[in-house]
């Protein structure tokens, strides 16, 4: 098991546009993704789930990965994550 | 027998899109479905699965429809809000789950559905950001998609005819959805003049009142409706008598509106020669041409804000620019007074802001001030907008000099970020303020020799000096437009504002109130900028009078002591001089 914490860097927030990036990368690699905020987890693969985060610019949050490609997964993820998911930040 | 005939209902509500229609009602109801727990016998598994399988591929099959549709007819930009309900219906994971749960637990697909997303529900509807509770929206929108087609029921959206669609709430996908048919206007319960669906209904030219109190349970299917989109008012079952006058009204708008095509060039003047400045208060592209047509003196006020409707982030920088200019080219040499973002806390998407008391809170240049890079982003859209020198920028919510010369530094910043880029903009773009909270009225001395022009907005103002919330019933008719300490207020204003050699125009509602004109115009006024559709009667007005005598009205009112008192005074100058405009 893999975990990270990150920080949303984008000045948008974790809105619908990076919702959707993180799922799609997610699902690229066989682990199993989770992100946990203020005590909540939620499947990071489910776009509803990463929806319901409420993540504003500045937030953090705890993504786990369990999995063969565990290490590649966080390590593209932790990447989406620092670039601001590729928007303003 | 014969059926006891239906009363006449007259209901209030606020315009959102102008025009007047008259038909029968078709009552919108949204499917709410009801879930009933049932255990499965063994054998109705697959069978189960299957149907939630079909349910979920019909739903993203309606959807995509819909999208298809929005877009061909409003373009890609609007088309974007359907975006995340699509985005959900995609959700392997947790259909997943569903199918799972269905397999596992025996249970019916509908039950295990909406407990299921009922979960999520729940989570984003707890959430303090605007931005997640309207995908909860999306998700319950997503829900009951799908259990409607999973009780095979069809979504009742088409009719036969031309109907008035009258609901409790029009989202934006039921706006497009019965936009396909032939809507002759909307009436809704729940709604503000700015909520998306009401700018897809302004874009479409479908006359809309919206914040109509029970209109969905007062009115029946097939109950005959007239609406009036100009002023808000609605009558279910009306009388003969009132058919007739609506009838006349019309035809009154329309004659008045022909002979008022001949003024369409004319300056607004008065008989002995005082001009002022006629413009629109606009927000969609789609009206330049109206405009344009009408021969307005520019825009008085675009309101920004428009740009963010239905989006999740705020516009680029390119972006703004883009739209900037098409005002600017549109209207040119005209001028195009570019109003800042005018926003609450709560628009600020992703901010988990809650006010007790918004009205009082973080609003307008207090949230741009504090938001360094949406502000400056913005400032250089509109500085980049400027090269032909036709463009202004505008202050909304100033409450003191020290905010006015803050946002001034913001300016000169954007500015200097440009030259160091070599990008061309007007260097002396026209800056100005609203003037909408009692302190900046007070202090209007001081504001002019900050800026270039004042702009009243006057339903703010209004509200602040009254201390009353026309959206609150209880109190809504102690709001008066024509209150004397209203009008007393507004002279000062222009008085002290010109005394500082600024020009002074309005941009509020009581600007386009035909009944406030010739007071306005005596008070001193230099800009009356209005809804487009009220340009004509406004001009009518203007060039129809006397500047002395507009003076000599205005020194009356003055010395008035009640509202009543004005207004019936106004009313019978009005009826005296222009028998043939609608007042009210």
């Amino acid at each position: 098991m893999v975990e990270q914490e990150v920080t949303i860097k984008n000045k948008m927030g974790l809105h619908t546009r990076p919702a959707a990036s993180i799922v799609k990368l997610a699902a690229k690699y066989k682990a199993d993704f989770f992100i946990e905020k203020d005590g909540l987890e939620i499947n990071g693969k489910s776009i509803i789930g990463v929806m319901t985060l409420a993540a504003e610019q500045g937030s953090t949050m705890l993504l786990r990965f369990t999995g063969d490609d565990e290490e590649e997964a966080s390590k593209a993820m932790v990447d989406l994550f620092d670039r601001g998911f590729d928007e303003e930040m | 027998m014969t059926e006891p005939k239906k009363s006449e209902i007259i209901l209030k509500g606020i315009p959102a899109s102008p025009g007047i229609a008259k038909g029968s009602v078709y009552l919108f109801r949204k499917h709410e479905p009801t879930v009933e727990e049932r255990i499965l016998e063994t054998e109705e598994v697959e069978r189960e699965l299957s149907r939630l399988e079909q349910s979920i591929a019909r739903s993203k099959k309606e959807l995509r429809k819909i999208y298809d549709f929005a877009e061909k007819k409003l373009g890609n930009n609007q088309a974007k809000i359907l975006e995340a309900q699509l985005l959900i219906l995609d959700d392997a994971i947790i259909f997943d789950t569903v199918f799972e749960r269905v397999r596992k637990e025996k249970k019916n697909a509908e039950y295990i559905v909406q407990d299921e997303i009922g979960k999520y529900h729940r989570l984003m509807v707890a959430a303090r950001d605007e931005y997640t509770r309207e995908r909860a929206n999306d998700l319950e929108d997503v829900r009951n998609r799908i259990l409607r087609n999973l009780q095979e029921q069809r979504l009742v959206s088409k009719f036969e005819g031309a109907n008035i669609v009258v609901g409790q709430n029009l989202s934006a996908a039921d706006t497009l959805i019965l936009s396909r048919n032939e809507v002759l206007a909307f009436a809704t319960e729940i709604g503000g003049a700015t909520s998306h669906s009401v700018i897809l209904a302004r874009a479409m030219q479908i006359p809309t009142v919206v914040g109509l109190p029970h209109v969905a349970g007062k009115a029946h299917d097939g109950d005959t409706m007239i609406l009036d989109g100009y002023s808000g008012m609605v009558v279910i079952n009306p009388s003969e008598g009132t058919v007739r006058r609506y009838e006349r009204k019309l035809k009154e708008y329309k004659d008045f509106e022909k002979q008022l095509s001949t003024l369409r060039h004319l300056p607004a003047e008065t008989l002995d020669g005082h001009r002022v400045q006629l413009a629109a208060n606009i927000e969609l592209a789609e009206e330049l041409e109206f405009v344009k047509m009408q021969g307005a003196d520019g825009v008085g006020l675009y309101r920004s804000e428009v740009l963010l409707l239905g989006k999740e982030v705020f516009p680029s920088e390119h972006e703004q620019v883009q739209q900037y200019k098409v005002f600017a080219e549109a209207l040119y040499p005209k001028q195009v007074i570019i109003r800042t973002f005018d926003i609450g806390g709560d628009k600020l998407m992703m901010q988990a802001v809650s006010e007790k008391n918004p009205f009082l809170g973080w609003r307008g240049i207090r949230v741009m001030l504090d938001k360094e890079d949406l502000f400056l982003d913005q400032l250089r859209a509109i500085l980049r907008a400027s090269t032909r020198k036709n463009v202004a920028v505008m202050f909304p919510m100033v409450s003191s000099i020290k905010e006015v010369r803050n946002a001034k530094k913001f300016l000169e910043e954007a500015k200097s970020q440009l030259k160091a880029k070599d990008v061309l903009f007007d260097d002396k773009i026209k800056v100005g303020v609203m003037v909408e909270v009692p302190s900046a009225a007070v202090i209007a001395e001081d504001l002019a020799q900050e800026v270039d022009f004042l702009s009243i907005g006057t339903n703010d103002l209004i509200q602040y000096l009254l201390a009353v919330d026309r959206s609150n019933e209880i109190v809504s008719s102690l709001y008066q437009e024509f209150h004397p300490a209203v009008v007393r207020f507004l002279r000062r204003i222009i008085e002290r504002g010109k005394k500082g050699e600024v020009w002074v125009g309005m941009c509020g509602e009581m600007a386009g109130d035909p009944l406030a004109t010739m007071l306005l115009l005596g008070l001193g006024l230099d800009e009356f900028s209005v809804v487009p559709t009220m340009l004509p009667e406004i001009k009518k007005i203007i060039r129809s009078v006397h500047y002395t005598e507009a003076k000599h009205v205005a020194d009356k009112v003055l010395a008035m002591q009640t509202e009543d008192e004005i207004k019936t005074y106004l009313l019978r100058i009005m009826k005296e001089k222009f028998p043939d405009i609608p007042t009210g």
